[in-house]
């Protein structure tokens, strides 16, 4: 649990910020490059000192400005992934994994090595300095580092950032590994919508080092208002499903959710886990009758919630699209032309077929989602 | 025939001795030194920046001349060491071995410094997010990080020691077995006729000694660069 309210005055930003997580798993704080997110992160391991405020992890206060409570970095029991991995450039990787069990003062049980080493996969680099390390290497070891100096909290500022696409999805992987494994919160910083909607469980919105929202991921990604942040062009919906079942032949995977079942590109994970699809708002088409002979195998019935002004800004919206907003069960966002709009004479309490192209979604976007609230 | 004479093994291990225990003063502090220098920002750093260059850029002789004046027995310090404590510098080996830590600090002071600045302070940051203390940081990530750069300032130190004459000699003088430095005794042979040959020995001596620091520096210095790991 954190909670987090401070203010700070830096050279260009002026940063007023407050959310509260109850949620054990990750907390992503999400925003455009300048929006505060590192401040904010850097605030929570010490390395900067707000000007005012209180900071709480699992009831555990580690600044409060009017008790004149600040712990020192060193006191703060956190594990910092960095973007670049700043592993220590004379230690072996075994040295820097063991680093901060040495120093880090902890009074839960710790975190088994030879577990964090095998989960992580670092067994056969022990021996090996960080600079004979692969980019995707030296970040495994150094989110090894970090879970193994037992934290209350894991810090991670934007851990893919300086990978290329094959690394970014592999160490994605592993974070979601460490995230189902060892039971640690996570605070996770990026400006990729993408990576939060795989990871995180609740999302802190940044601009200009105020909180616009805070929010489940389904929720926040699904506002049109907060689209100009989380993403237009690849706006959409975040809906919540199961794993129902997986078709060999035909590498599909049938997800459950609470409008219908849905099919998928096939999904590595096992049935019944909790996953999170995201369906962008230009791949759905709509119907006023229930299609037949089409390839899209994804048919999904519901009334209009909500039509969209689409008074279109930005550069990849034009006004003529609008967003439509159909109750399949869940909230789902459609964006279909104005003149579409008009030829289906569509209204709000409309029955409608939204249709869904399977190989639309994108596998990536295809999050599992973590354990929550224990 | 012995291969050295007395006045050249002695001269060989004073110019050793005042050289070992210059260093061993003068390390530690420039090591602080080049810490305020390369860390800390305040007011009238450039002043201060200023006097540890003196010995850089003033005549060695102006710094021996104060030290005269300063260390000597009625001078400012030396007269409450000598009259509080017995101990004399002038005329001694330890007052060269001052004179020369001094001539070779700022040579160290750079030389650490420089490393110093190098040394990536994300990593001390990441250090500390590991639970370690200052101290700690200080004695697991910079030291062993500006290792190379200490072993460098030691080694112009010592040659730099090696070589003082003009602070060292007008400062405590020329006195076979206490203050006869190399340099030294190669400066009297070449003031006596016939001195030529012994002259030309020392000169012999020097090389020896400077080649064998230099070659030993260079081994040092390649296993630490195989130990810190090259690039990071």
């Amino acid at each position: 649990m954190i909670k987090f309210d401070v203010h700070k005055q830096l050279d260009t930003l002026s940063i007023a910020a407050k959310f509260e997580s109850q949620s054990h798993g990750v907390v992503a704080l999400f925003g455009r490059s300048g929006a505060g997110k590192t401040s904010i992160i850097n605030m929570f391991a010490g390395l900067i000192d707000p000007d005012g405020g209180h900071i709480e992890i699992n009831g555990r206060t580690i600044f409060n400005s009017e008790a004149g409570i600040n712990i020192k970095t060193e006191q703060r029991r956190i594990g910092y992934v960095f973007q670049e991995s700043r592993l220590f450039p004379h230690m072996t990787v075994r040295a820097n994994l063991v680093y901060g069990r040495k120093h880090s003062p902890s009074d839960h049980s710790p975190i088994d090595f030879d577990q964090a080493v095998q989960t992580l996969g670092l067994g056969h680099l022990l021996a090996q300095k960080p600079a004979t390390l692969s980019g995707g290497e030296r970040q495994r070891v150094a989110l090894g580092r970090a879970l193994l100096a037992n934290p209350d909290i894991l810090l991670m500022d934007e851990p893919l950032a300086s990978l290329d696409a094959p690394r970014k999805a592999e160490i994605l992987h592993f974070i979601e590994i460490v995230r189902d494994t060892f039971n640690v919160p996570i605070v996770y910083v990026s400006h990729a919508i993408d990576e939060i909607i795989r990871l995180a469980d609740t999302l802190v919105l940044l601009d200009e080092g105020e909180v616009l929202a805070v929010g489940s991921v389904e929720e926040l990604t699904s506002r049109v208002d907060l689209w100009h942040l989380t993403g237009r062009y690849d706006a959409g919906s975040v809906i919540p499903a199961l794993i129902k079942s997986h078709d060999t032949k035909y590498a599909l995977t049938t997800l459950s959710f609470a409008g219908g079942t849905l099919r998928v590109p096939m999904i590595d994970a096992s049935e019944g886990q909790s996953v999170r699809v995201k369906i962008r708002a230009r791949d759905i088409s709509l119907a006023l009758q229930k299609p037949t002979g089409i390839s899209q195998i994804n048919i999904l019935n519901g009334k209009i919630r909500e039509i969209g002004t689409g008074e279109g800004q930005g550069d990849d919206i034009t006004p003529h699209d609008i967003n439509i907003c159909v109750d399949i069960g869940v909230p789902l966002w459609v964006r279909i032309t104005k003149l579409s709009l008009d030829q289906m004479k569509l209204s709000v309490g409309k029955e409608v077929y939204a249709l869904i192209k399977s190989t639309s979604i994108d596998r990536q976007s295809l999050g599992k989602k973590g354990p929550q609230n224990f | 025939m012995d291969l050295l004479t007395t006045i050249e093994i002695e001269a060989i291990k004073l110019s050793l001795k005042i050289s070992f225990w210059a260093l061993l003063w003068s390390l530690p502090l420039a090591l602080g030194t080049a810490w305020i220098l390369a860390r800390h920002h305040f007011p009238g750093k450039f002043i201060f920046d200023g006097i540890i260059h003196l010995p850089l850029v003033l005549p060695p002789v102006v710094i021996g001349y104060v030290l005269l004046v300063l260390m000597g027995k009625k001078g400012l310090i030396g007269s409450f060491l000598y009259e509080e404590l017995g101990i004399s510098l002038s005329f001694s080996w330890r007052g060269a071995a001052i004179a020369a830590g001094i001539m070779a600090f700022p040579l160290i002071v750079r030389a650490i410094r420089l490393s110093l600045e190098t040394v990536d302070q994300n990593l001390e940051a990441a250090a500390r997010t590991l639970g370690a203390r200052p101290i700690t940081v200080f004695m697991t990530i910079t030291l062993p990080l500006i290792t190379p750069g200490i072993i460098a300032g030691a080694i112009l130190g010592f040659a730099r020691c090696l070589g003082e004459f003009g602070a060292t000699i007008t400062f405590v003088s020329n006195i076979p077995g206490e203050t006869q430095t190399l340099p030294i005794a190669l400066y009297g042979f070449s003031q006596v006729p016939g001195g030529e040959d012994s002259a030309f020995r020392i000169v012999i001596i020097s090389i020896i000694i400077a080649l064998s620091a230099l070659a030993g520096s260079e081994i040092l210095a390649r296993r630490m660069h195989k130990h810190i790991g090259s690039g990071s």
